[in-house]
């Protein structure tokens, strides 16, 4: 591959969407958000759910939870065991995935969209989301893989180096813990049965569904998977993000390449800045291989394979980063050119060229990333968590036209203050 | 419940010989290009690729890393095109474009809104035939290679070890060399290294180009024909075969790196597809290689990682569609507290199962439901879509292929998988790689390297 790029990027740069795409949008009996699209292309149903239930939440001293939490659902519920239902899911051709970040857990399914495979998929969903039983001896080796993988990535430069910058942009914020291996220690079967109980709600819950079923299917489905679920839930906001002050953190490593990350929290997905951020970083460093930071930091002087900056708005501020690798006894040089193109960027913003480029990218690539099922999935998710409004694809185009150079200066300005920029260099001299 | 239905049954025709599907559709010009299409018209999108039969394997020793440093180079300007102008034009076009280079091929990709695919065809038909080599290019891309190379993997141990294992298990065969190159070749690889590569291996008749969207295939032809039709062919160089020398007796190997958990990889060596009807092993193989670990509920899964609790991860890998030969890898992590040793035992114990009990029908029949359910997910990306018809180009087999290898797998008993994992898992063929871990704040920061060497 010639570059990493387009798998770190994402965020800001990946939303995009296809014209005429109908969101339906309804509230379930059970109180849960549902966003539907109908498509009936490919014989598939995807169906995701997303709750405020992110590390986040979590109690002071039990980082991992979440993620634990969402892990552990599928490793027993109701009477069904983890070999049963991974079995079934097996037998049927379905398949459970999600995860846990900051804000939110998600849960997603992709079926068959044959009736029969269907039904027992949704019934496993349901089960896993409204009846995990966290089975003692699974969360004794899952805490125990876990806590394993953790001191693997503590000795990974780029584990090192992501974890570092995230405690030293959100000092004393739930954003900026990790799991350690004493806090994942420390968790019990009655926190994941509490968290659950708690986070795992119909309110506030959202569900988004595409493919292959009718509007009157699709709100039988979001009746069922959210009827049953615990009554916890609703509208959650982590506490207020203080911002850093500016400082360069250096952690030694005996690595060849060092990684350096720099950046600070910066935008809430609610901002009405999210556009002008969006088109604008767009040429700082989130447009590949033309962007600004991968002309001057690769193309012209080889100092790197990947360079990039991105926006990664959350319920709060989400960070801004810069990120790059340079081999160590580079990172002098190639900090000073990261450091004039930035400065540069937040002084005088794009030129009237690169602002046009920035849009005719953004725009002529409107359909390009809501090319699939699982791509839309993604879209309908995010308009719900974050409350975006319903017209927010058909929106996009006219939104990034709408952008001024004035407006993507002022907005930097506002978002990236050099007084608060960290860096954290990971494996330096 | 219809298109369900006609995809079963597309499926159930592939039984039947040579069915005459309407698409995708193939065209060849008259300078030997290849071109296939595949219509899919579900959104106003389309992949345009050009892969070359060129890949690492076809490199030779003190070139290593030629091929994807091409790679590299192809973005650099033609005589009409100044560098980073290809990157520019696709940005504008709404689109994105990368490439990749294998042990087998190189590849270039552009996935763009159906109106830019003649841009996109001439840009390609460009760099075909035109590019500019610019040594001062050239130095500083050579560069951002060799940091590539750090960050996959010099700073990976788990690259590292892979590195090292197909060292050790192909003496003779070129998959021996890594497909970035060695870091020592990459300090001294030169302009006309990559020229004399381009001169060789760049031409319409070791190429084929695969578009996948919204398209008229028609059309298309016409397109590839005003654009790649012009384009002077000429003869490749000699392939010789390099087969590798039977192995006969276990090989073993060590690498030492900054890392916690320990990581074992053990590789057999093993048949690869030649005959796509008459072949019978690699589909047992392929097979294998999903009851042990192709989802959630195989063995390695429910027995090493959740039952045994032996394994932090647990793995089996095995690719028969390729130019050069095939293994058969089984790889993880001990669980902290356990050994390679343990994992090496375990590991060997659920061959030896296999060896001495099979496979259960219960088995079998969720390997064709997981293929089954592949091919309609596939459905969903055009970029899966054109990946899957580039693979098996690339190995030498036709995208005419795809149903029967499906209905082959499909086709496999349980009595063939007990004879495979009998036939081909000696220690004989056996070659095993193992990353000693080295606590982080005891390892020296590795020379510097890469810079200019006095």
């Amino acid at each position: 591959m010639r570059t990493l790029i387009f798998l770190l990027l994402s965020f800001l740069t990946s939303t995009l969407a296809l014209a005429g795409v109908k969101i339906e949008h309804w509230i379930a009996p059970s109180g849960a958000k549902v966003y539907f699209v109908e498509t009936r292309v490919v014989p598939i149903l995807d169906v995701q759910l997303d709750f405020a239930a992110g590390g986040a939440f979590v109690p002071a001293g039990k980082s991992g939870l979440a993620g634990l939490t969402q892990g552990l659902l599928e490793t027993g519920a109701g009477d069904l065991d983890e070999e049963h239902i991974a079995g079934r899911l097996v037998d049927i051709g379905a398949r459970l995935g999600g995860g846990a970040d900051s804000d939110r857990a998600s849960v997603s399914l992709r079926t068959l969209s044959d009736k029969s495979q269907r039904e027992a998929a949704l019934d496993l969903l349901r089960t896993v989301l409204s009846a995990p039983t966290f089975p003692q001896s699974v969360l004794e080796r899952e805490r125990g893989r876990t806590i394993a993988s953790i001191r693997e990535a503590e000795t990974r430069p780029d584990a090192i180096a992501a974890k570092r910058f995230a405690a030293a942009i959100y000092p004393g914020h739930p954003y900026g813990v990790s799991p350690t291996v004493e806090s994942v220690g420390a968790i019990t079967r009655e926190d994941l049965v509490a968290f659950h109980r708690q986070h795992y709600g119909a309110k506030g819950a959202v569900v988004s569904i595409i493919g292959d079923v009718s509007r009157a299917e699709a709100e039988a489905i979001a009746q069922r998977l959210t009827e049953a679920l615990p009554a916890g839930g609703g509208d959650l906001v982590p506490p207020a993000v203080t911002l850093p002050v500016r400082e360069t953190i250096k952690i030694a490593h005996p690595a060849a390449q060092s990684h350096i990350h720099i950046g600070l929290p910066a935008i809430r997905r609610s901002d009405p800045d999210y556009f002008p951020l969006l088109v604008g970083n767009y040429t700082l460093g989130g447009g590949g291989f033309v962007s600004r930071l991968m002309k001057e930091v690769r193309e012209k002087r080889g100092y790197a394979y990947s360079v990039y900056s991105y926006f990664a708005p959350r319920k709060l501020e989400g960070p801004f980063e810069i990120g790059l690798q340079t081999k160590r006894e580079q990172v002098p040089e190639a900090l000073k050119v990261v450091d004039e193109v930035l400065t540069e960027y937040v002084a005088k913003g794009p030129t009237a060229k690169e602002l046009a480029a920035a849009k005719k990218n953004l725009v002529d690539g409107f359909a390009l990333r809501m090319d699939s099922n699982a791509k839309l999935l993604g879209y309908l998710s995010t308009i719900g968590f974050y409350e975006l409004p319903l017209t927010y694809l058909d929106d996009f185009p006219a939104k990034v036209k709408a952008v001024t150079a004035q407006q993507v200066k002022a907005a930097f300005a506002r978002h990236v203050k050099a007084e608060n920029l960290v860096t954290v260099i990971v494996a330096t001299d | 419940m219809k298109p369900l239905l006609a995809a079963f049954t597309v499926l159930a025709f592939a039984v039947a010989p040579a069915p005459t599907l309407a698409n995708p559709f193939e065209t060849q010009l008259a300078n030997g290009l290849r071109v296939i299409v595949k219509e899919d018209h579900r959104a106003p999108t389309v992949v345009h690729m050009v892969w070359y039969r060129a890949g690492s394997m076809d490199e030779k020793d003190g070139t290593s890393g030629v091929a994807h440093a091409l790679e590299h180079l192809m973005f650099k300007g033609t005589k009409t095109l100044p560098a980073g102008e290809f990157n520019k034009r696709v940005a504008e076009a709404g689109g994105r474009d990368n490439a990749f280079t294998s042990r087998d091929y190189t590849a270039y990709f552009q996935i763009v809104p159906k109106a830019a695919l003649p841009e996109m065809m001439q840009l390609e038909a460009d760099r075909m035939a035109n590019l500019k080599l610019d040594p001062k290019e050239f130095a500083s891309e050579m560069k951002v290679v060799m940091e590539e190379r750090r960050l996959r993997t010099d700073d990976n141990p788990h690259a590292l070890v892979s590195e090292a294992l197909n060292s050790l298990m192909f003496q003779a065969h070129p998959y021996r060399r890594p497909i970035i190159g060695w870091m020592d070749d990459l300090e001294h690889m030169t302009w006309q290294d990559a020229r004399d590569w381009y001169r060789q291996w760049y031409t319409p008749n070791n190429a084929y180009v695969l578009v996948v969207g919204d398209v008229d295939h028609r059309e298309v032809f016409r397109l590839a024909q005003k654009y790649y039709g012009p384009i002077k062919q000429h003869a490749l160089p000699e392939r010789k075969p390099q087969n590798e020398p039977e192995q006969v007796g276990i090989r073993r190997v060590s690498v030492k790196a900054p890392a916690k958990l320990p990581y074992l990889a053990m590789a057999w060596k093993a048949p690869k597809l030649r005959d796509v009807q008459k072949d019978r092993d690699p589909y047992a193989l392929d097979v294998l290689a999903t009851v042990l670990d192709g989802h959630d509920a195989s063995r390695f899964a429910r027995n090493l990682v959740r039952g045994s609790r032996v394994a932090q991860s647990a793995g089996a890998s095995y690719d028969a569609t390729l130019r050069g030969e095939a293994d058969f890898v089984l790889d993880g992590q001990p669980a902290e507290g356990k050994t390679i040793a343990d994992l090496e035992a375990a590991l060997r114990a659920e061959i030896k199962r296999v060896q001495d009990e099979g496979v259960s029908a219960e088995e079998l029949t969720r390997v064709k439901t997981q293929s089954i359910a592949a091919q309609i997910y596939k459905r969903d990306s055009l970029m899966a879509q054109a990946m899957e018809i580039g693979g098996v180009e690339a190995a030498g087999q036709s995208w005419r292929d795809i149903d029967t290898l499906l209905e082959k797998i499909k086709s496999v008993t349980a009595d063939e998988v007990q004879a495979v994992a009998r036939k081909y898992f000696t220690d004989d063929t056996l070659s095993i790689a193992v990353l000693d871990p080295q606590p982080v704040d005891q390892s020296k920061p590795k020379k510097p390297s890469g810079a200019v060497r006095h």
